[in-house]
């Protein structure tokens, strides 16, 4: 006799996770009576009948099901808490292959909430199915967003109450306000009319993925007896009286029919395009230098915007670099007005740097007066600080030594009023601070001026100005 | 206990059923119950009472554990 048998498809047949002598090979790590291997056996038998597996990569979360990986006989990723529709996204795109992210309420609607509403805004290519058991399941039965307003769990023992807690989140109407999204349909496993409407929900989530044509999202309402403290048959009871009436099932969007497969244009990922992107096709050979002695020199550059403070820690950046440094770049822009105060923070070294903070330099460059006040008693013992002379008398910490250099004069002579900052960077270069060779200044100047052609011989005249002086002035 | 193989009928992979009574309570002829005995991992494994099975995959689609339940229905000969 020819017969035809019912079983499940898209699964493995084992699911080695314990071993492969464990007494029951073919059981799932999931508690008695829970949905989401009811869930599973829907997804897997829609990816076989529509002949998907081979091109699929399911993404498993955080949460009861961040195993799924041992069950889906698709591709497989398993990410950090919430953060599926990214990876989602990375895959989609990179890829042609169709993505499954599945996901719970505490992983979805909690942590990854943000990510998953503009996921979906942005109409990536992915099937999320979205598991609703209002509570957080791995941990042992926290409120999660979706938990129902009086319901009771560990964290929230006198049930949820909206004054404190809020009320619970509903993810198919949120999904549903965005414009990008294709279909979007909430399904239960409560009873075998359910789960029948679901797994029609899943096939027809699948054959949008299988087209092409964007984001779908179900929102499956799932038993959690264990959490819930009841029984599998009493968590069924729960979910058709309860949740349903929380959380109704339908149709919140269907664009199926219409909606376009989604084209987007190709990245192109070569090495020769990133090379070109991050400029690296034109890194000149690195300037030979004796750097034996050499340590870690921390500088601070600080003044009015607009008086090149950021590019000339940019400029000492490129000198670095030209040098084959290590070097950091740390602008602070603050909260203050355009025109208020800014400064950034250089740390040049042989080694690789930590943190691109500075708290204490070795060299601070103050071109106003506020800046010297504020940042003068950070400068280590036996650094210097280089300030400019317009601001006058001041008192500088013991055991620091203070260079007055009058930049916007000198600037002004040398032919520019607004290279006061190369001035500063000649006098950097001639003091000898940074123990970068001289080479490097001059490559910094013409990286620096290199959209500005025009600007790069006015600079290094400027620059030879200021060492010129530092000559004739400084001891 | 034999079965009619003439007519629809479940296989209840004992070692694999966590007694969750899902399958039980979906069955629309009440052809499912709660077994006597204990399986090797300790719990109560469903079983079928031997006829009445319709072939509805009720219990298969509920059951939350992808191998514990099949499903065989004889096709007609052709």
């Amino acid at each position: 006799m020819t017969e035809k048998i019912i079983s499940s498809k898209g699964i493995y047949n084992e699911f080695p996770r314990k071993g492969r002598n464990n007494p029951a090979p073919a059981a799932t790590h999931y508690c008695p009576g829970c949905g989401h291997g009811i869930l599973h056996k829907l997804i897997g038998e829609a990816l076989a009948d529509l002949g998907l597996q081979d091109k699929t990569v399911t993404i498993s979360p955080v949460g009861c099901a961040v195993f799924a990986y041992y069950y889906f006989d698709t591709g497989n990723i398993q990410v950090a808490h919430g953060r599926a529709p990214a990876v989602a996204t990375g895959v989609s795109r990179a890829t042609d292959k169709i993505v499954i992210a599945y996901q719970g309420d505490g992983d979805l609607a909690s942590i990854g909430l943000n990510e998953t509403l503009q996921a979906a805004n942005r109409g990536e290519k992915i099937a999320v199915f979205f598991v609703n058991n209002t509570v957080y399941g791995m941990t042992g039965g926290q409120m999660a967003p979706t938990t129902l307003i009086g319901e009771k769990t560990v964290t929230c023992p006198d049930g949820r109450d909206p004054l404190t807690q809020g009320y619970p989140l509903h993810l198919c109407e949120l999904i549903a306000s965005l414009q990008a999204p294709v279909f979007v349909e909430r399904v239960a496993l409560s009873d075998s009319k359910n789960i029948r409407n679901a797994r029609r929900a899943v096939r027809k989530a699948l054959e949008v993925q299988r087209d092409g044509k964007g984001y779908t999202f179900v929102e499956v309402l799932s038993p959690c007896p264990t959490n819930l403290g009841q029984s599998a048959v009493a968590n069924n009871d729960f979910i058709n009286e309860q949740m349903i009436r929380e959380y109704p099932l339908g149709n919140f969007r269907d664009r199926t029919e219409e909606a376009e497969p989604v084209v987007r244009p190709d990245s192109d990922f070569t090495r020769e395009s990133l090379d070109t992107l991050f400029e690296l096709d034109s890194i000149p050979p690195s300037i030979p230098h004796d750097d034996a002695a050499d340590t870690e020199t921390q500088v601070k550059i600080a003044g009015f915007g607009g008086q090149g403070v950021l590019s000339l820690g940019i400029m000492l950046t490129e000198a670095a670099q030209a040098a084959s440094k290590q070097v950091s770049w740390y602008p602070s822009y603050g909260p203050e007005q355009r025109g208020g105060t800014s400064n950034c923070s250089v740390i040049i070294s042989k080694q690789a740097i930590g943190s691109p903070v500075v708290y204490n330099p070795d060299l601070l460059v103050a071109m106003n007066r506020p800046s010297f006040e504020r940042f003068k008693n950070d400068v280590k013992p036996g650094g210097i600080i280089m300030y400019d002379a317009q601001i006058g008398d001041v008192e500088l910490p013991p055991g620091v030594k203070g260079v007055a250099v009058p930049a916007q004069d000198l600037a002004e002579q040398a032919g520019s009023s607004r290279a006061a900052n190369t001035i500063m960077f000649g006098v950097m270069l001639e003091l000898g601070i940074t123990r970068l060779p001289e080479a490097a200044f001059a490559r910094a100047l013409e990286a620096n001026f290199a959209k500005k052609p025009k600007l790069i011989p006015l600079n290094l005249k400027i620059l030879e100005f200021a060492r010129q002086w530092v000559k004739n002035n400084v001891r | 206990m034999d079965i009619d193989k003439n007519k629809p009928y479940p296989i209840i992979n004992q070692l694999e059923c966590k007694s969750c009574g899902r399958c039980v309570d979906a069955c629309p002829k009440k052809v499912l119950a709660i077994g006597d005995t204990l399986n090797e991992r300790g719990y109560h494994a469903a079983v079928y009472l031997g006829e009445g099975c319709i072939g509805c995959a009720n219990c298969f689609y509920t059951c939350p554990e992808p191998h514990a339940i099949k499903i065989h229905i004889p096709l007609k000969k052709s």
